[in-house]
């Protein structure tokens, strides 16, 4: 599965640059997520996998017993998932903004700003 | 001494609030400054001339070495007294010469400034702090040069004096630190007694050609010599200032303090002698074509500091000894000349040696400040100029190797300085006065008396050089090195070879100065040649490297985000593929890994066909929609590989940006495809190429062992110290509770920015 997961991982990245490589603000801001979601599968996988076991101690002991998945990672996702979260909101709103003045999604056309337009 | 040092800039930081007082009539206070200076540095004159060093230490930089060592030997207090003298008749000077200007005290801060940068300069006995106050002296003169900044050509030579001397700067900098490193201190005096011989080390010629870049720039040596001329853009009272006594006998100072450490060694002595020698010849012969007083003189003013370094080249005690005098000699009637000029330049309204005839009617105190340096210049008795032409022969005549060839040089160069020195000093006085001069009114004693004073000052020395031959010249001769050595100064020598070189040179001179009249055509026919000069070779060098960089700068800094991501993306994927190409195992190894389970397969194909669509899709409807599926998928994969904290967030996350993309959808444009086929294809290989690295970057990663010393210690003190169980929140809200607190404000900023942005109601005048 490892594997898959690398094969997906590279994938994601693959497509996420090549969205932001794009001239549309729209699909540079589906590129940051796309870019950002392979970045936290990339860091995930390299705490290594396990499955069925999370990081939560058993009720009745006091430290694990048994295998269980590295929480640092998982901590580190979960953190970067809700600061893209602010991330995006923000970006999809500014676009927006900046398309009701400016009257255009193309970046080449965003250069100048004290272009007329 | 630390104080006399300061005050120049502490007088100039005062200027800041004090300005206005002045910039009036107290304008002539500030000339108090140089004076109470000169009177603290002359008290030493009897101590140092018992042969007394005087030293003081401040620590600065304990730790590197570096402090604020002051020395005051007979070599910086001729210089401090130089320093202080010229500029306390300048501060004077200038006080008339600037009346009323706008900029009045500015231009006091900038003099009082450069004023103690090169007081800290000739008294710094560490090599950093030498650098420091070095850069200082670079950068006032730079405002000072520039001083009339509504005019193009003064900003233009006050950039190119400050880039010459700057690089002169940094050289002097890894000079210095080389000599540091080799030595083991930055003292110059601890240099001298360590007695190591660096002449034998294999770092000193680079130290050498570090130092003689530092020196010739500043002191204006060929092929570096451009700036000075350039230079005379500046108000004349700066020219006198930093090329008679100052700036570029900075450079000079160098050479002779470091002459007890670094010279007595073919290299230090062939290449002062050359690079001297053909900087004397080479703008001696500049100043026959020079129609400007001060163009003349500033070519005449390099001739002598290449005069200073061919002395210093030679390196015997009569060479030394010659150059001190000269130093004294030079600083006395250039002071006066440029002074002198400073005067005609303003009661005529020109500078224009063609024209100017017959003013010692109207202006008759200049005109003898002009004719008592002009005999100094050229050397005749009974001036201090005399002497120095003696001593410089005698010391040329004396050298061991191709003295002749040297002499022959030395006196082509009198000869040429005598010349300009009569056009600068005698011509402008001599002959009948044209009518368009006779309205030619005295100007204020502020203006004339200067010149005057230090004219009559070098006759003096000249006629009883008794005066300066124990308390100044002996100090100086010992400090660099040669201690107990025989100074002798008197103006009769009798017959000898010496007497007769002198009198050949005058004559000549003198022949030479009735039959050149300095004409425009003259200085015309040499410009045909300037293409040749270094000034337009390096200007020439200027021009193609700001056109380089302006081709590198636009086709990098192109202004397009995806031009900027392709360039890194270019250099990650050079630089990690090939790192990989030579590192990489590839040697995947499948038991390790878990087996794959029909789930996981499905959730993958998912996938990846979302990845495909979100990318092809010509929607944008459908390319916010697969996006969401991307962001469900990673959710479920967090579900099977026990994150259930992540899947929460993720679930939750990645539906609220899809409802935001939603809703803001339609007020955004069509999803057109902008781009051509050509460049899609480049995008995608270069995208493809990056994903690939990626994958092969986690497939090695994974080979390697994991250390989970860290996720150990949260493990297992999740519970026993922070009582939680859910290791993950344990991490979050306890561990890294204030990095977590951070991130909430991180967010609620960007809550506030959305908010602003969808409440932003510009105004009509706004709207375009």
């Amino acid at each position: 599965m490892e594997v898959i997961l690398a094969i997906l991982i590279g994938v994601l990245y693959a497509a996420g640059i090549y969205m932001i490589l794009r001239r549309s603000l729209v699909k540079l801001i589906l590129g940051i997520i796309i870019l950002g979601n392979g970045a936290n599968l990339l860091i995930f996988l390299l705490g290594r996998i396990v499955k069925g076991s999370p990081p939560i101690i058993p009720g009745d002991s006091e430290v694990f017993e048994s295998i269980y998945a590295d929480p640092v990672p998982q901590a580190l996702i979960l953190t970067a998932i809700v600061i893209s979260f602010g991330l995006q909101s923000f970006a999809i709103i500014l676009i927006k903004r900046a398309y009701k003045v400016v009257k255009t999604d193309d970046l080449d056309e965003m250069n100048a700003i004290d272009k007329d337009s | 001494m630390l104080i006399a040092i300061l005050l120049g800039f502490i007088f100039s930081l005062f200027l800041v609030f004090t300005g206005k007082v002045f910039r009036g009539k107290f304008a002539i206070l500030s000339a108090a400054i140089p004076l109470i200076l000169f009177i603290y540095f002359a008290q030493f004159i009897g101590r140092i001339s018992n042969g007394e060093v005087i030293t003081e230490m401040h620590s600065w930089v304990p730790s590197f070495g570096v402090g604020l060592g002051f020395t005051l030997d007979g070599l910086s207090l001729l210089f401090s007294l130089m320093i202080t003298g010229v500029g306390f008749l300048v501060f004077l000077y200038t006080a008339a010469y600037l009346k009323n200007h706008k900029y009045l005290d500015r231009f006091y801060g900038y003099l009082s400034m450069f004023m103690a940068a090169m007081l800290g300069l000739v008294l710094s006995d560490n090599l950093i702090s030498l650098f420091v106050f070095w850069e200082l002296t670079s950068i006032s003169s730079f405002f000072l040069i520039g001083f009339n900044n509504s005019n193009e050509a003064s900003r233009k030579s006050a950039i190119t004096a400050l880039s010459i001397t700057g690089l002169g700067g940094l050289a002097l900098l890894v000079g210095a630190i080389f000599l540091g490193v080799v030595t083991g201190t930055y003292s110059i005096a601890e240099m001298l007694n360590s007695g190591i011989d660096i002449g034998s080390n294999s770092y000193y010629s680079i130290i050498v050609v570090l130092i003689f870049v530092a020196a010739f720039t500043k002191s204006a040596q060929f092929p570096f010599h451009f700036w000075l001329p350039g230079a005379m853009k500046a108000p004349t009272p700066v020219s006198t200032y930093l090329h008679s006594a100052t700036m570029v006998k900075a450079g000079i100072y160098l050479l002779m303090r470091l002459t007890p450490v670094l010279g007595a060694h073919e290299l230090w002595n062939s290449t002062l002698i050359v690079v001297g020698a053909i900087t004397m010849v080479y703008s001696a012969v500049h100043t026959i074509f020079r129609t400007d007083l001060k163009g003349i003189l500033a070519y005449s003013t390099i001739s002598a500091l290449g005069i200073l370094v061919f002395l210093i080249g030679q390196g015997t005690t009569d060479a030394l000894l010659a150059a001190s005098v000269f130093i004294i000699v030079h600083a006395l009637y250039k002071a006066t000349l440029f002074l002198m000029t400073g005067v005609i330049d303003l009661q005529t309204g020109t500078r224009d040696t063609t024209v100017l005839r017959g003013l010692r009617k109207v202006l008759f105190p200049v005109a003898i400040a002009g004719f008592l340096a002009a005999i100094s210049s050229a050397g005749i008795p009974p001036s201090i100029g005399f002497l120095g032409k003696e001593l410089t022969y005698e010391s040329t005549l004396h050298f061991e190797y191709s003295a002749i060839l040297l002499i022959v040089l030395i006196v082509i160069t009198k000869i040429l300085l005598l010349y300009s020195g009569f056009v600068a000093g005698i011509r402008p006085f001599a002959g009948k006065l044209p009518e368009r001069f006779e309205k030619v009114r005295m100007p204020s004693p502020l203006l004339w008396m200067p010149p005057l004073l230090l004219a009559v000052t070098g006759i003096v020395f000249g006629v009883f050089p008794g005066i300066i031959e124990s308390s100044m010249i002996k100090p100086v001769v010992s400090a660099l090195g040669k201690d107990g050595a025989e100074v002798h100064l008197q103006l009769w020598h009798g017959f000898n070879t010496i007497l007769w070189l002198s009198v050949l040179t005058i004559v000549i001179g003198t022949i030479l100065y009735f039959l050149i009249k300095p004409t425009a055509r003259l200085e015309a026919g040499i410009a045909k040649l300037e293409f040749l000069s270094p000034k337009s070779i390096s200007l020439k060098i200027w021009v193609w490297f700001t056109k380089f960089s302006d081709i590198w700068t636009n086709f990098f800094q192109n202004g397009y985000l995806r031009s900027y991501v392709s360039t890194i993306l270019v250099v990650l994927i050079a630089l990690t593929g090939y790192s990989l190409y030579n590192t990489a195992q590839f040697n995947i190894n499948f038991d390790k890994f878990s087996k794959v389970t029909i789930y996981e397969a499905v959730i993958s194909l998912i996938m990846l066909v979302a990845i495909f669509y979100t990318v092809f899709t010509r929607s944008r409807l459908a390319a916010v929609a697969s996006m969401g599926v991307i962001g469900y998928a990673i959710c479920l994969l967090f579900v099977f590989y026990s994150a259930p904290d992540l899947a929460m967030t993720q679930f939750s996350i990645d539906t609220l940006t899809v409802i935001l993309f939603v809703l803001v959808l339609y007020k955004l444009p069509k999803y057109l495809r902008l781009s051509d086929y050509k460049t899609r294809i480049k995008d995608g290989v270069l995208s493809l190429a990056v994903g690939a690295i990626i994958t092969v970057l986690v497939l090695e990663v994974l080979a390697e062992p994991v250390n989970g010393e860290v996720s150990d210690f949260y493990a297992n003190n999740a519970y026993l110290l922070a009582h939680g169980k859910n290791v993950v929140n344990v991490i979050l809200v306890d561990f890294r509770g204030a990095d977590t607190m951070i991130e909430i404000s991180v967010l609620s900023i960007a809550a506030i920015g959305v908010f602003g942005l969808l409440k932003l109601r510009l105004k009509k005048s706004d709207q375009r």
